[in-house]
């Protein structure tokens, strides 16, 4: 085991502090371009919330769209966090260290805005605190309330514990930062020495909440699940539902992780902190995943096609091959299998590249799939529709829609972006642990430790 | 001019009182009978000057008169708000649907939508044409909310706005309902419709709490057939019951075991359920519909001429 000098830490620390505050060029620019997609969000839902729900597509038959189905996306990224920071935890898989942050941070992003795609999808947001006045604990309404709140809360918790020995270094450090910057820093660290009794509970209050946080990230998901398994409707009307988007949502999860920190590696210059061993095993898990979710949609689409009872018959028939088709057949296709192939192939996994562009397939598959999972059986409900008015049969998103979807995801991106700012983005103190105590290669870092020798990389 | 034909109070103080200054009460408030109503009389503020501002009212016999709105008294509803969560005391509504007589008019769909100020392209009780199978005969199938006594619709709702009543009624309060439209998703016989613009109000003032609204239509909530408790309160049948001229729509009270239709026939619920071979609609999803329906047997119309719709066609 090596021993990492007092100046190597110095280092180390330097190096990632080095993100801080600084501006880069090609993230200003990506800054600026989500900012304005969401304020043409803004804009779309201001006339939302003038005209009523009526600027939509959503009619009596399809009364839930894009926005309940962006809900299920969001609550399902938001899992990223607990797999990363509980269940590798628990595998005692070392090289999560350098992800627990960045893997936080997307699922505050996401819970934010899963929690925000409610209020845009009701018909009278301002009687949204009718939910605590009248609130009635039978819905599953106020359940998934209840739950996202607490996850929200509890991510916000374990986003913050981990932060206090790095913002102790950061005030100690970032000496010539603004004042205000600086008292701040002070009274987030509460006073963190860094002593040995301080570092233990650290580390015991960080797994007591990892322990509470899996069931309450599970339920978050499988709750939102139950929206929609709670009905009669055929095609929803099923007890898979809560792992199939668990799953699901574990796998769009990871697959963004790997884009995220693709992105940064390059972006913010971590290639000795990102390194394709990350990639690698994030990858085999991406694997493991698509394949068990290819296990339940068959099981999910399988078993009931066999039988293809008649109500079923018409949702099922509109995917294999209705007018759904294109899309059902793209995230099987896409969307799982042909990932599924590229992971399955050590030579190809190795490579980031590959392993990135199976991520944007499965991430797009994961997203169309939410859509498929609302729309089509809200389009064949047990009474078949007749005399629907124009518009009513059939759910083509409206350029509103389009555009409060779109500043969402781009509203989701930004946060997370504006999370990475002010603070570094890998876990210092846990890094530099780790290192020393196991060294550099079970954390998956590289040539942390004579970085200074690569020319155009000090900071 | 009279606010009401059947009403003592009025016809006792009808001497000594200008015609043209009477006081007109609101609907909503007339169903109600003996003191709430003889207080509210004696109210009446005579003395009070024309605002010029001439509204319309609805006088308790459906009649729509012109008023000056200083005619109008501002009556307290009598009733109230948990009177109209718990329902109509000792009655248990139920309807029966007799496909054999159903000739598929529509004339129950036109009365509801004027009994209620909907527009046509809402139903909320909609005719549609139903065809078991490719070989047997196609029907005309009339769906009403079903007030189902295991309501899916309302285990879903997070805030009470819709509600299982004790007189059997799944009522809807407009004054509550965020708008979520779990309640849609959860009904399985899609009878729920939502109001994604601002509807067109008509000129008329109600006092009675929101779920027994005449008119329930609300920006950004859900609306769906009442089965017309303001019309039960006063003993009457509702709108498309006393609409369709075919008396295939039968309403009562399970409790009395008496249904009447249309042209005033009453019978006894049982016995028409028993001889009809009653069923109700979907009974394998356990919501236990209040409404039950007459198989379309011996029809009384030529069946051939019902054409059925592709699923999903729009017109
Ligand atoms: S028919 Fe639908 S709306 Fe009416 S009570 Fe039953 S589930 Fe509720
Ligand atoms: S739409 Fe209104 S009535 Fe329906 S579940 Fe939501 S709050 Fe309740």
């Amino acid at each position: 085991m090596e021993k990492l000098n007092p100046e190597i830490k110095n280092q180390i620390e330097n190096e990632l502090l080095g993100t801080v505050g600084r501006r880069y060029r090609q993230e200003t620019f990506w800054v600026i371009f989500l900012g304005v997609i969401c304020i043409g969000g803004t804009v779309a839902w201001i006339i939302q919330l003038r005209k009523g729900l009526g600027v939509t597509a959503m009619r009596d038959y399809v009364s839930w769209g894009l926005y309940i189905s962006l809900l299920f996306f969001f609550v399902g990224v938001s899992l990223i966090g607990a797999l990363v920071s509980c269940v590798l935890r628990m595998s005692g898989a070392k090289w999560r260290y350098p992800l627990i942050r960045i893997a936080e941070a997307v699922t505050l992003s996401a819970i934010f805005f899963a929690g925000f795609m409610p209020v845009l999808d009701m018909g009278r947001p301002e009687r949204l605190y009718f939910l605590i006045t009248h609130g009635r604990i039978q819905s599953p309404i106020l359940w998934d309330v209840v739950a996202i709140a607490t996850y929200f809360i509890g991510s916000v918790i374990y986003f913050y514990l981990p932060l206090i020995p790095d913002l102790a270094i950061m005030r100690d450090k970032l000496t010539d930062a603004p004042m205000w910057r600086k008292k701040l820093w002070r009274w987030l660290a509460m006073g963190w020495e860094d002593n040995l009794l301080q570092r233990r509970l650290l580390k015991k209050a960080m797994l007591i909440l990892c322990i509470v946080i899996l069931p309450v990230a599970i339920s978050v998901h499988t709750i939102s699940a139950w929206l929609i398994a709670f009905t009669l409707r055929p095609g929803w009307n099923s007890t898979i539902m809560g792992p199939y988007f668990v799953f699901g949502a574990l796998m769009a999860g990871t697959a963004i992780m790997i884009l995220i920190i693709a992105k940064l590696r390059h972006g913010y210059r971590l290639e000795h902190y990102l390194t394709p061993k990350h990639f690698n095993n994030l990858a085999k898990i991406l694997l493991a995943l698509t394949a068990f979710y290819l296990y339940l949609n068959i099981n999910k689409y399988g078993v009931p096609a066999f039988k293809m009872a008649k109500e079923e018959k018409a949702v099922l028939e509109d995917l294999f091959y209705g007018k759904n088709a294109f899309l059902f057949w793209f995230t099987q296709i896409v969307g799982l299998i042909i990932p599924i192939i590229i992971l399955s192939f050590k030579k190809i996994r190795q490579s980031i590249k590959w392993v990135v562009a199976a991520s944007v397939m499965v991430l797009l598959g994961a997203l169309i799939n939410r859509y498929l999972i609302v729309v089509p059986n809200m389009l064949h409900p047990f009474v078949p529709i007749q005399h629907a008015q124009h518009g009513y049969a059939t759910y083509n998103p409206t350029l509103i829609e389009w555009t409060i979807t779109a500043s969402s995801l781009a509203g989701f991106v930004l946060l997370i972006i504006l999370l990475f700012k002010p603070f570094p983005v890998i876990t210092m103190w846990e890094v530099i642990e780790e290192v020393e105590k196991r060294g550099e290669k079970e954390i998956g870092v590289e040539n942390i430790v004579n970085f200074q020798n690569i020319p155009g990389h000090a900071s | 001019m009279a606010c009401g034909n059947n009403c003592s109070c009025n016809n006792n103080n009808a001497g000594n009182q200008d015609n043209s200054r009477r006081d007109f009460l609101v609907k909503g408030l007339i169903g109600g009978i003996g003191a709430a109503f003889l207080s509210g009389c004696s109210t009446n503020d005579k003395t009070k000057p024309e605002s010029g501002e001439k509204i319309n009212v609805l006088t308790h016999d459906g009649k729509l008169v012109t008023v000056d709105k200083s005619q109008v008294a501002n009556f307290k509803p009598h009733i109230s708000e948990e009177d109209v969560r718990k329902g109509i005391p000792g009655k248990k509504f139920v309807m029966v649907i007799d496909l054999a007589k159903c000739d598929g008019c529509g004339k129950c769909t036109k009365a509801c939508n004027k009994m209620h100020y909907l527009p046509k392209n809402k139903e909320w009780i909609e005719v549609i044409e139903m065809q078991d199978s490719p070989e047997v005969a196609p029907y005309y199938f009339p769906k009403p909310c079903y007030h189902c006594d295991n309501p899916p619709c309302t285990k879903v709702c997070p805030v009470d706005a819709t509600f299982k009543r004790e007189d059997g009624i799944v009522a809807i309060d407009t004054d509550r309902c965020i708008g979520c439209r779990f309640c849609m998703a959860a009904c399985p016989y899609s009878v729920r419709l939502f109001n994604w613009t601002e509807p067109i109000k008509p000129n008329i003032i109600e006092t009675t709490p929101a779920a027994e609204n005449v008119f329930q239509s609300k920006k950004g909530c859900v609306e769906k057939c009442d089965f017309c408790p303001h019309m039960a309160r006063e003993g009457k049948l509702p709108a498309c019951v006393t609409g369709c001229p075919m008396n295939a729509i039968w309403f009562g009270d399970a409790n009395e075991d008496a249904v009447t239709c249309y042209d005033g026939t009453t019978t006894k619920l049982s016995q028409l359920l028993e001889d009809g071979g009653a069923y109700r609609f979907m009974e394998e999803l356990g919501t236990e519909p209040r409404v039950y329906y007459l198989p379309p047997t011996n029809r009384i119309y030529d069946a051939k001429e019902i054409k059925i719709e592709k699923e999903g066609s729009e017109n």
